[in-house]
Order: C-alpha cells, then sequence, then structure tokens
C-alpha cells in the first residue's frame, strides 16, 4: 500500500535555535530541514533568525546570508540566482518553487523551508532527483528527424509553428511540478510525471521533430501517462508560470484522436 | 536470417500484448461519465415524480420499454463505470503486485455480478 505515515527515522525532531545578538528590528525567523547522511541522527528543524535589513530580498539570499555567516554546513543546491538554472527549487511556506523566485515579503510570519516533498534526500535540502532526470532520459527530450535539412540550412520553422512550444521550451526542469503531485509520489517509479510529460510535450509539439508518432506510441500507457488525474498541483506550484496539466492533457487529446 | 526475423516478430507481438490500454480506458471512462449524466438525472427525477406511487403504478412504470431500457442502461454504465474508477484508485494505492491483481479481479467479477443481476431484476418485472 501506499506509505501514508513517516517510517520512525525519518520523523523530523526539534532542531538548534539560531537567535539574532543584535537589536535589529526588521527580524524574520527561518526555519529549516536538516539532515545529514554522515550520522544516525533523525531529521531537525533548525531556526535561524536573521536581519532582513543586512539581507536580500528573496528567500534565497536569507539562505546564502545563513550560510555564510550563521551555519556553513547548510547544504542546497543554486547556482544563477535568477529563476534560469533550476537548482534552488525546494519547499518553501508549503510550495515548491525556486528560492531566488520567491520573496521573502511574500511569506507571512515564520519562513519554513523544506526539501522538495517524497523524494530522497541526500542532505538537508538537496534531494535526490537521478531518477527524475533518467525519467527525462527515457522521453529522448532532443529533435529526432528522419529527413535531413537542406544543406547548409537549418531546419525552417513558421512563427505559427513557433508559438506551438510557447509555454513548454522555458521549463527549467526543477522538478517542482512533479514533486508536489500526489499521483508522482505514489507512483512515481512508473508516473513519469508532469515535468517529464511537458518535456514530451514539448518535443511532439514541436514542427521539425519528426518522430512525434513513436513519441506518443512510448507515452501510450496506464502508468506512464494516465497517472495524471488532473490533480492540478503542477501548474499551481510552477514557479515559472507554466502549465504541466494543460501539456499532458494535450498529450491525452492526441492520444485519443489516434485510436 | 530466419531466425532473428521471426524472433524481432515474437519481440514485436510480445511489446503489443503487454502494452497496456491506456487511452481505451481512458476513454471509456470518459464515455460511461458522460452517459450516466442524463441517465442519472432521468432516473433520480422519475423517482422524484413517483414518490407517491403505489406498487402496481410502479410496477407498471418498470414494465413501459421504455423505462426498462432506459434503467438496464443505466446499471450497465453504472457498473462499468465504478469498476473502472475503482480499478485506478488500486492501481493507484495498492501497491503489492498481487494484492492488486487479486483485488482487480474481485472488482470486476463483483461489478459483473451486481450488473448482471440489477439487470435481470429489471427484465423479470418487465417480461
Amino acid at each position: 500500500m501506499a506509505e501514508f505515515a513517516l517510517p520512525k527515522h525519518s520523523k523530523i525532531v526539534k532542531g538548534i535555535d539560531y537567535p539574532l545578538n543584535t537589536n535589529a528590528e526588521n527580524t524574520r525567523k527561518i526555519n529549516v530541514y536538516r539532515w545529514s547522511p554522515d550520522d544516525d541522527e533523525n531529521p531537525r528543524i533548525d531556526s535561524y533568525t536573521i536581519d532582513l535589513d543586512q539581507c536580500g530580498p528573496m528567500v534565497l539570499d536569507a539562505l546564502i546570508k545563513i550560510k555564510q555567516e550563521i551555519d556553513s554546513s547548510l547544504t542546497f543546491r543554486r547556482s544563477c540566482r535568477e529563476g534560469i538554472c533550476g537548482s534552488c527549487s525546494m519547499n518553501i511556506d508549503g510550495t515548491n518553487t525556486l528560492a531566488c523566485l520567491k520573496s521573502i515579503d511574500d511569506v507571512k510570519g515564520d519562513i519554513n523551508i523544506y526539501p522538495l516533498p517524497h523524494m530522497e534526500v541526500i542532505k538537508d535540502l538537496v534531494p535526490d532527483l537521478s531518477k527524475a532526470y533518467e525519467q527525462l532520459t527515457s522521453v529522448k527530450p532532443w529533435l529526432q528527424s528522419k529527413s535531413d535539412p537542406e544543406k547548409g540550412k537549418s531546419r525552417k520553422q513558421s512563427p505559427k509553428e513557433r508559438e506551438k512550444i510557447d509555454g513548454l521550451w522555458e521549463c527549467v526542469l526543477c522538478f517542482s511540478c512533479s514533486t508536489s503531485c500526489p499521483s508522482y509520489w505514489w507512483n512515481g517509479d512508473k508516473y513519469l510525471g508532469p515535468a517529464v510529460l511537458l518535456q514530451a510535450y514539448r518535443w511532439i509539439a514541436d514542427s521539425r521533430d519528426e518522430n512525434t508518432e513513436q513519441r506518443l506510441d512510448d507515452l501510450e500507457d496506464s502508468f506512464k501517462l494516465y497517472r495524471c488525474h488532473t490533480i492540478m498541483n503542477c501548474t499551481k506550484t510552477c514557479p515559472k508560470g507554466l502549465n504541466p496539466a494543460k501539456a499532458i492533457g494535450e498529450i491525452k487529446k492526441l492520444q485519443l484522436e489516434r485510436k | 536470417m530466419v531466425n532473428s526475423l521471426s524472433q524481432s516478430c515474437l519481440k514485436k507481438v510480445i511489446k503489443m500484448q503487454s502494452k497496456s490500454n491506456g487511452v481505451v480506458h481512458w476513454k471509456l471512462q470518459r464515455i460511461s461519465a458522460i452517459a450516466m449524466i442524463p441517465l442519472v438525472i432521468w432516473f433520480v427525477s422519475s423517482l422524484v415524480f413517483s414518490l407517491t406511487n403505489t406498487y402496481d403504478q410502479s410496477v407498471s412504470w418498470l414494465q413501459s420499454p421504455l423505462n426498462a431500457t432506459g434503467l438496464v442502461l443505466l446499471f450497465g454504465t453504472l457498473y462499468f463505470h465504478a469498476a473502472s474508477g475503482l480499478q485506478v484508485v488500486i492501481e493507484d494505492y495498492v501497491h503489492n503486485e498481487g494484492l492488486k491483481i487479486m483485488s482487480l479481479i474481485l472488482i470486476k467479477l463483483l461489478s459483473l455480478l451486481l450488473g448482471v443481476l440489477s439487470i435481470l431484476c429489471v427484465l423479470k418485472i418487465y417480461l
């Protein structure tokens, strides 16, 4: 059966409190999930109080400040700090998002930060995404064609054809959507999840790709595709404002037209 | 050569057989859901309008070919839809393969039994 309760070793305990020792007025408490593979401890929540007047506006700024000034052992992924690389995806204030795009002001009260839900944790806020990347590879997210392009020329696409991949190419593969999907939580080993299905549709919708039939054949599976029950968490959580649920709906529509 | 050809054919067949009919199941579940909208509205409103009916009046209502047809269609769709819906729920939450297959078979047999029983009851009154 699906597991609804956490195993004993995953129960979260209260961690260390790092109060602020200055007289700053504009402060905020940030509660962060901590777990290390190096000891046998249960995961814990550490609380850091920071001075917002000495911190950038985004949650990622706060995390970087904590790592630099309070606790250098805090571990998280980050790179571009502007919503392009998709590295700093985590669960902030109960919603999966990119820490670099989430404003501290948008969160009322304490800021609770957890890793992406229902993934194995490597350390602290770093989830193991290797299975998700494998699933991505399985949909062959690259252009496949049988014909050769005109010699020395690129494959042409009209503005109208190009429009069809708008709202798809912008995905930065942060996996906020997949890890917000209950269906992916229960059947993440067989269901591809919204992030990967959006990528699959990105190539199905691309006029230059000539392997559409094969792509649809590969997806026509009651688990790979049809575990999507239009729960819509994916669309609600996407930090880039994309609509994976719609992309999945378009794939289902194409499957229907083929039968 | 022949061997490798037949092997590749076999591979194809195996692949086709093992391929689950995702789209067929999805389509039938939706068609049965849509079919039930008018059927349920008709059935419930008929029940409401016949609240004060006597036993004989109810029997004669059931003996009208139109009403009997409606009921047979309703029961058929209802149990089909229930079975396919429960199948999805079981596939979602039951991860023990043996338990899963057993509950899927049980659900299908049970809905078949109830469906046939309900339809026979309608026919018994109708005929």
